[in-house]
């Protein structure tokens, strides 16, 4: 964007600052920026159900190392990401079907309702996992 | 394409302390973004320190009081100081909002003040609104009607139908909405924003207007309406208290309707 200085000669303006100051930890925003990160993350997530599927079609020994790893510490730490990751994004989901519907737009409603995606995401969380332990523990 | 870093004339340099007179007891330290376009510097934060008991209790009062005694050439816009104008609209501490309807108190920690963000700035606290005010213009904010009004009289509304445009009247453009939104960020040259498509339903809303065909087909567009992704920013800075991501998802559900 350029402009004029005071004696006519032209100018580069400079951009204000936005992410640099803007409070985006706020509900609104910091929600909608981990919509997005988590659509991101189930995305790249379903590459290591891809591979156990893949190694459960090729044999026992690709099945057997899939299953090693999916059972060492960093394999369930990223199922349970992805747990986490895929709740919050379809309890995201709901919220924007419902804005989509005409429903909750005031201010009170959308906190509640973001509060409520973030409780909702660890609540499920944990009930996933405890019902999975319970089932194969 | 989003850049989310500053262009290189754009970083922020820190510029000079101002500091508060001696004997001073209630002193606040306001962090001011300035760039002065004749000089050809970067934009750099001046640091004003304020005696806040010789001071009004508005942000915008700090503003006058800096420019008043302290540094004339600090440069922002501003009339009515009652948030009515929409003149003296810029972030202040991390959120936008009018300096006028803005308490010093409310701040806890400096009260950081930068302009609208990610606009181009004029001088200082100044933004350059053309783009937007052309955007304005190009949803035609006025009344279109393809009948004479009565002679002798106003055009007629009923209590329902004036009620429709409570929420969208009170709007008095300051652009706080718009510059708090990252997709008017990123797609700003083509999305139009949450103020502006507040004012385009404040008139697809006008039971008076004959022309709301129109207005809906010419919002028709991945961009200029369907850039909002809810994320409801605006809402949540509104001094006026409006909620321009409801205007708009009437409008979306206009489009959905009208379909059949």
């Amino acid at each position: 964007m350029v402009g004029r200085r005071t004696d006519g000669t032209p100018v580069r303006r400079p951009l204000s600052p936005h992410l640099q100051v803007y409070d985006m930890m706020q509900i609104t925003s910091g929600l909608s920026i981990a919509n997005r990160a988590t659509g991101i993350a189930w995305t790249v997530g379903l590459l290591f159900l891809v591979w156990w599927l893949v190694a459960a079609a090729a044999g026992p020994r690709a099945f057997a190392t899939a299953q090693w790893f999916f059972s060492s510490f960093l394999g369930i730490l990223i199922l349970f990401g992805m747990t986490a990751v895929a709740w919050f994004h379809t309890l995201g989901g709901v919220r924007h079907l419902m804005w989509d519907a005409g429903y909750g737009y005031d201010l009170p409603t959308t906190y509640r309702t973001g509060r409520a995606v973030l409780i909702g995401t660890a609540v499920l969380t944990v009930l996933t996992w405890f019902i999975v332990i319970i089932a194969w523990g | 394409m989003a850049t989310f870093t500053l262009p290189k004339n754009s970083t922020i340099g820190t510029g000079k302390t101002y500091k508060a007179e001696a004997g001073a007891k209630n002193v606040k330290a306001f962090k001011i973004y300035r760039f002065d376009p004749d000089t050809g510097e970067n934009p750099r934060y001046d640091t004003y320190e304020i005696d806040l008991d010789k001071c009004g209790p508005m942000v915008l009062d700090a503003l006058i009081k800096i420019k008043n005694e302290v540094d004339t050439t600090l440069t922002f816009r501003r009339s009515c100081r009652e948030g009515i104008c929409g003149s003296c609209s810029m972030n202040i501490d991390g959120m936008n909002t009018l300096a006028c309807l803005k308490p010093i108190e409310d701040v806890k920690k400096d009260v950081r003040i930068t302009p609208l963000p990610h606009m181009p700035v004029v001088k200082d606290l100044v933004p350059d609104l053309t783009h937007i005010y052309a955007q304005l213009r190009s949803i035609e904010p006025w009344l279109k009607s393809d009948t004479p009004p009565p002679p002798d009289e106003e055009r007629r509304q009923s209590k329902d139908e004036r009620a429709k445009l409570d929420g969208l009247w009170e709007c008095i453009l300051c652009f706080c909405c718009s510059t708090a939104c990252p997709s008017y960020w990123w797609n700003g040259d083509r999305y139009l924003g949450p103020a502006v498509l507040l004012q385009a339903y404040r008139w697809i809303a006008d039971s008076r207007d004959d022309h709301t065909g129109e207005r809906l087909d010419d919002l028709e567009d991945p961009f200029r309406l369907y850039r909002c992704h809810t994320i409801m920013n605006c809402a949540a800075t509104c001094p006026k208290g409006l909620n321009p991501a409801q205007a708009i998802g009437k409008i979306k559900q206009m489009m959905v309707e009208r379909q059949g």
